[in-house]
């Protein structure tokens, strides 16, 4: 008799966690398949009539010109940071002047588009999600369609182009600005000459360590918008949902920002080695 | 003509409707009433496409919605005009922009053309020179105002509004009420509303609908509605805590 109950119960908890798995498997490859479609049709709209210049340019204000600052400040700390911690290791074996080549090189292969990618996400991404939640579930996105209006058309594409072209601005600019920190460092504080410290910047930067980084940039911006769209439009039940589509709109572009810079670098370092 | 047949809805494996049939005439006033909750809304977005269904049919003016391309779409919803429940007007412009909204982006027309449109239609429904302020500095009667005024400001055939009344207070829900009856009449147009409000249905229907368990249940003018012999129809006019709705 308790033999018997023992197994009904096993049962019963594994069917629990089967099931759990199962709509969870369910959840992601309908989130899969919800962006991916979604980035279809935004590129679709993308090429279609009517463009909307003032929105773009709009969203271009919003996006890049208010983000300035932010990518600035941020930037610039980090080039001091990185010129004065590698400070420590290059000054025991006397080669300071590989500093430049260092804060250089990782600023726009890795630093400079990832952090840029990280700011804007967590600036403009939250704000889209926001917006186009609010927007959802005060029933303003089936009003644009009574209208006549596609909500991809009207709402996703200028935000798109206004980040594939914003985002790899920024992260130029954020590549200029850390090195003009490590810059203030070395020269200033660990008696790099300035010579020196730009012909160590110049002379291992190619061309392909920036051309990756705006790679880099361009996919962030694609993941950074679709995502941030997908849970805007997707937004359910009030302030509550907004707020939750906004958490995960955030947590789930850093996370994927994360994981193609990780998939890129190891793209780049295989086939240009 | 709206004629729906046979319509199917379900959301996350909860039925909605479940073999819907209605028919509505060219140039009357139908009004849907149901409890909060029971569909009517969902029914309402289907009869312009924002919602599709699992099966069944929604003919407009003998064009099937729910076969339609995104453009054919786009073109039937020209001769449509909605009133939302919040009014749902967009938050980024200002009312002229919202007003103006179609008129803006497609019809080619010049500014000073728009502006009188847009004028004339926020006159008809009682408001003057607020062309330049934000929807967030209007209250809710006065949005839902400009709400309808968006409705009527393209000139459509078909006029759907979603509560038109829910929220507001009686002199202003009655204020709407006429105004809803007097653009019916004056514009002609075939106008269906949705509401659970039945000071309002018998003021603005020339039928009611009801919708219960899934299905339209009874349809008739206001005084056969009034006289219904259905006792869900009895007691959910009279509004009774106790009856078989409840019961159930």
């Amino acid at each position: 008799m308790a033999e018997y109950s023992y197994t009904k119960k096993a049962g019963k908890i594994g069917r629990k966690i089967f099931n759990l798995a199962e709509s969870r498997v369910a959840h992601f490859f309908q989130y899969l398949g919800g962006t991916a479609v979604l980035g279809v049709r935004t590129v679709f709209w993308t090429f279609s009539r009517p463009l909307r210049k003032w929105q773009i340019l709009e969203q271009m204000n919003r996006i890049g010109v208010e983000s300035f600052p932010i990518i600035l400040l941020i930037s610039f700390f980090t080039g001091m940071v990185l010129a004065l911690q590698s400070a420590y290791q290059m000054q025991k074996i006397s080669a300071e002047m590989y500093i430049a080549s260092l804060v250089a090189l990782s600023l726009t292969r890795e630093l400079g588009p990832v952090l840029t990618a990280l700011v804007v996400a967590g600036r403009c991404g939250a704000a889209i999600t926001a917006e186009m939640g609010t927007m959802k579930v005060t029933e303003q996105i089936d009003a644009l369609e009574t209208l006549s209006t596609n909500p991809i058309n009207y709402l996703v594409v200028p935000r798109f182009i206004a980040l594939l072209v914003m985002l790899p601005l920024l992260t130029i600019c954020a590549d200029f600005f850390g090195i003009i920190g490590g810059y203030l460092i070395g020269v200033g504080k660990l008696n790099i000459t300035h010579a020196m410290y730009m012909r160590m910047t110049w002379e291992p930067l190619a061309v392909k360590d920036v051309m990756t980084g705006l790679i880099k940039s361009i996919s962030f911006a694609v993941i950074i918008c679709i995502i941030a769209c997908f849970e805007g439009l997707n937004a359910k039940g009030g302030a509550e949902g907004v707020g939750n589509a906004t958490t995960s709109s955030v947590v789930r572009s850093f996370i994927l920002i994360i994981v193609a810079d990780c998939f890129f670098t190891a793209l780049f370092y295989f086939i240009m080695r | 003509m709206i004629e729906i047949k046979g319509l199917h809805k379900s959301f996350n494996g909860v039925k909605v409707l479940e073999g819907l049939d209605l028919n509505i005439k060219t140039g009357e006033s139908m009004v849907i009433i149901g409890r909060s909750g029971c569909g009517k809304s969902v029914l309402l977005k289907h009869m312009i496409g924002l919602i599709r269904p699992d099966s069944g049919s929604v003919t407009v003016d003998g064009r099937d919605v729910t076969r339609l391309r995104s453009k054919e779409l786009d073109e039937l919803r020209n001769d449509f005009g909605m009133l939302f429940q919040g009014a749902a007007l967009f938050d980024s412009l200002s009312i002229f922009e919202n007003v103006g909204f179609k008129l803006i982006e497609y019809s080619g027309l010049g500014f000073e053309e728009i502006k009188k449109r847009v004028s004339e239609s926020l006159e008809v429904v009682g408001l003057k020179g607020i062309e330049e302020l934000k929807p967030a500095e209007l209250s809710g009667g006065m949005k839902k105002r400009v709400g309808l005024a968006r409705a009527i400001c393209t000139n459509p055939k078909i006029i759907l509004f979603d509560e038109p009344t829910t929220g507001l207070d009686p002199i202003m829900a009655d204020i709407i009420n006429d105004l809803i009856r007097e653009l019916h009449d004056s514009l002609e147009v075939t106008s269906v509303t949705v509401t659970h409000d039945m000071k309002s249905a018998y003021k603005i229907a020339d039928r009611i609908a009801m919708l219960y368990d899934k299905r339209i249940i009874e349809v008739g003018s206001p005084e056969e509605i009034k006289a219904s012999d259905n006792s869900i129809v009895r007691q959910f006019i009279s509004g009774d805590a106790k009856g078989p709705i409840t019961k159930k």
